[in-house]
């Protein structure tokens, strides 16, 4: 089966994807809305890289998004730790309150 | 038939991403991500990932939302919170970004006649399937990163448990 859509499609839909999730920590307070967002940038790279391996003809692309996935997964993990350890001290999901570390 | 289903894709892909940022509360906002994560392995399907498109549902909606979706339940954070301040400075960056990319992306020369007549990995009519090209060049050519990666994930998985826990209570010498 040819594929007739264009590559840049694929481009413009992945920079959509992406600059939603940027949009997104820029203007929310929930943390667990930010993570999110991240999870949407990662996933707005990878619809890029899978659709370079699809027109590149090269399978290296999709070994990339593998490797771009366990660094998602492993970045909920600690995120999340880091929240419920967080949460713990400070009841409360704002990121505005959360400034121990403030000078 | 290939331009339809991609424009259905990416159709709810970008309603979802954006519902995802909208929705004041995180319950909806996993579930959309959810549908978004379903709909990008359906992408994957039609650019001839599959193996990657199995991976998309297993681990990120099967285990990272789930994740996500138990910590929000665990501390019940259904409490309305606000939007920045400054939304609309962020919006506005947002949608100047978006031209720029637009006319990057128009201006370039993406067409990749040059390259397809290089040797076909990704369709060639050979007997080899996805999974089988995926995990030949992972265990070949990037076997160090794989095992980097499997270190990562160690890594990730002490530091959850460490982070997450309770302080233990002091052990006294009697």
């Amino acid at each position: 089966m040819n594929n007739l859509v264009p590559l840049s499609y694929y481009m413009i839909l992945s920079g959509v994807v992406f600059l939603t999730g940027l949009v997104g920590v820029l203007i929310r307070r929930n943390i667990i809305i930010l993570l999110l967002s991240i999870e949407l940038m990662l996933n707005a790279t990878n619809i890029n890289f899978v659709a370079f391996s699809y027109y590149l003809h090269d399978i290296a692309g999709q070994v990339f998004v593998f490797f771009a996935l366990t660094v998602a997964a492993a970045e909920v993990a600690v995120g999340l730790a880091i929240f419920i350890a967080l949460y713990r001290g400070t009841p409360s999901v704002n990121v505005e309150e959360f400034n121990l570390m403030k000078g | 038939m290939g331009i339809f289903s991609f424009f259905y894709f990416a159709t709810v892909i970008v309603l979802c991403a954006i519902l995802v940022v909208a929705f004041r509360n995180p319950v909806y906002s996993v579930i959309s991500l959810l549908v978004l994560f379903f709909h990008v392995a359906g992408l994957f399907v039609s650019l001839h990932a599959e193996f990657l498109a199995a991976v998309q549902i297993i681990v990120y909606a099967g285990a990272i939302l789930v994740l996500y979706l138990f910590v929000v339940m665990l501390l019940n954070l259904k409490r309305d919170d606000s939007y920045q301040r400054q939304v609309w400075i962020g919006v506005g960056l947002g949608a100047a970004a978006l031209g720029e990319v637009i006319y990057l992306i128009a201006k370039a020369k993406l067409e990749p006649a040059a390259l397809v007549n290089r040797v076909s990995q990704v369709t060639s009519g050979t007997q080899e399937g996805n999974t089988e090209m995926v995990g030949r060049l992972l265990y070949t050519k990037y076997l160090f990163p794989f095992e980097v990666a499997s270190l990562i994930l160690l890594v990730a998985m002490i530091g959850a448990i460490l982070l997450a826990k309770k302080a233990l209570p002091e052990v006294r010498d009697e």
